[in-house]
């Protein structure tokens, strides 16, 4: 390789490596920033902040799910297995809304419930027929829960 | 294997890659046709609906093809462009800047089909996540390279600038792709896996492989087209433009 191009060569990759340090870092530093929301274990060990608005992301718990029946006021449990968090929020809920979904509830916290402005529905990178989901229910049911399936909001699932 | 560089140099001159392109480009807009007609029927006909989005997720067939085309485009114009500004290899830097409206049109396409999708399954149809956000980042990076492509009097000299604008948004391609698993995000992570099963039923995942496979044949045919016309102004004072512009108008 002749000089001139092997010092061009030098330069592009000395560029490249210097824009990739400099974005890791403030992706590093905005790592706090950078989360969409916050699981209850989180909020319970003090990380959400208090008196801000923020998200809360986890599965709706089954059976918590209460609705008003004379307005749009509807109370729920967001869990992620650990730890759980009460919901109130006053809205019409997306279609995936339903016990066992993952949800993002965005709100601010009023004591120790959550006061939700916003829900909305995160569905998982799964997709199958009606009938194979059924199946898979049944086996579950059968007494064969495996805990893969579980939904967890940590890890994108 | 000396043949291969040989012939790497080769094709590398424009009027070799000009006959080239015209001869593949034929093929490719066939293939391209075919293959989403299929795809399109598998996916929109012959797929189950999902068991819990219903018949809402077939954009899929639409979106995940054009999401991964908006990467793949951002890789080849990086390698492209890499060889621009090091060799400063006239094809290079002309399939380096005729990449970038293709990827661009496709980035589009990912987000508004993105957003289409996102308002009856999750409620909204944007929300500032990494996923979304580094995807919009990858569209103005896109119109970044295009703008100072043009920005330039002398076309070789703005791809070379365009080009390093290029290599240093790659890292962005990382954080597009990983975004879903680095940080909490609304977006789902991903379904078709290149190592591992796939998270999808077999019925519905052919289409959706096929379209993947149609969008790069669209993708090279275009490209094909784009770089042909691009190679023929470049080179407008050439002895074999000259040539074939001659054969041409008998």
């Amino acid at each position: 390789m002749n000089p001139k191009r092997k010092r061009r060569l030098i330069i592009v990759l000395l560029v490249i490596a210097a824009a990739a340090v400099a974005i890791s870092l403030t992706v590093f530093a905005l790592q706090q920033n950078m989360n969409y929301l916050y699981s209850p274990t989180e909020i319970d060990a003090g990380k959400a902040p208090p008196h801000h608005q923020f998200r809360l992301g986890g599965v709706v718990k089954e059976h918590s799910v209460v609705r008003d029946g004379h307005s749009l006021k509807v109370q729920f449990t967001v869990t992620d297995r650990f730890h759980d968090m009460p919901v109130v929020y006053t809205g019409i809920l997306p279609d995936l809304f339903r016990e066992g979904q993952s949800v993002i509830v965005t709100g601010h916290m009023d004591g120790h419930h959550f006061v939700g402005t916003e829900v909305l529905a995160k569905h998982d990178e799964t997709y199958m027929p009606k009938e194979v989901a059924d199946a898979i229910r049944k086996a579950q049911a059968a007494g064969r829960a495996d805990p893969k399936h579980m939904a967890h909001p940590k890890g994108g699932s | 294997m000396k043949w291969i560089p040989l012939w790497m140099h080769q094709l590398s001159s424009p009027p070799t890659f000009y006959r080239f392109a015209s001869v593949l480009r034929p093929w490719c807009i066939a293939l391209a046709l075919i293959l989403t007609a299929v795809g399109l029927y598998g996916g929109l006909v012959t797929a189950p609906a999902d068991y819990q989005q219903g018949d809402a997720f077939r954009i899929i067939y639409i979106h995940v093809p054009s999401a991964e085309m908006s990467l793949f485009i951002y890789g080849v114009m990086a390698v492209a462009g890499f060889i621009a500004v090091v060799w400063r290899l006239k094809l290079a830097e002309s399939v380096a800047m005729q990449s970038a409206p293709i990827g661009a049109a496709f980035t589009f396409i990912t987000l508004v089909t993105g957003s289409i999708w996102g308002y009856p399954t999750w409620g909204t149809w944007w929300t500032w996540d990494a996923r979304l956000t580094s995807e919009l980042v990858l569209l103005f990076l896109y119109l970044g390279v295009i703008g100072l492509y043009h920005a330039f009097e002398d076309r070789r000299q703005g791809a070379r600038a365009a080009a390093f604008l290029v290599l240093v948004g790659v890292i962005n391609l990382p954080i597009v792709h990983y975004s879903v698993q680095w940080w909490h995000t609304l977006h789902q992570g991903t379904t078709v896996r290149l190592f591992g099963p796939s998270k999808m039923e077999a019925d519905m995942l052919w289409p959706l492989l096929v379209m993947m496979l149609a969008s790069k044949f669209y993708w090279a045919a275009s490209l094909c087209g784009r770089v042909r016309t691009d190679l023929l102004s470049l080179e407008s004072g050439k002895q074999w433009v000259r040539a074939l512009a001659e054969r041409e108008g008998r």
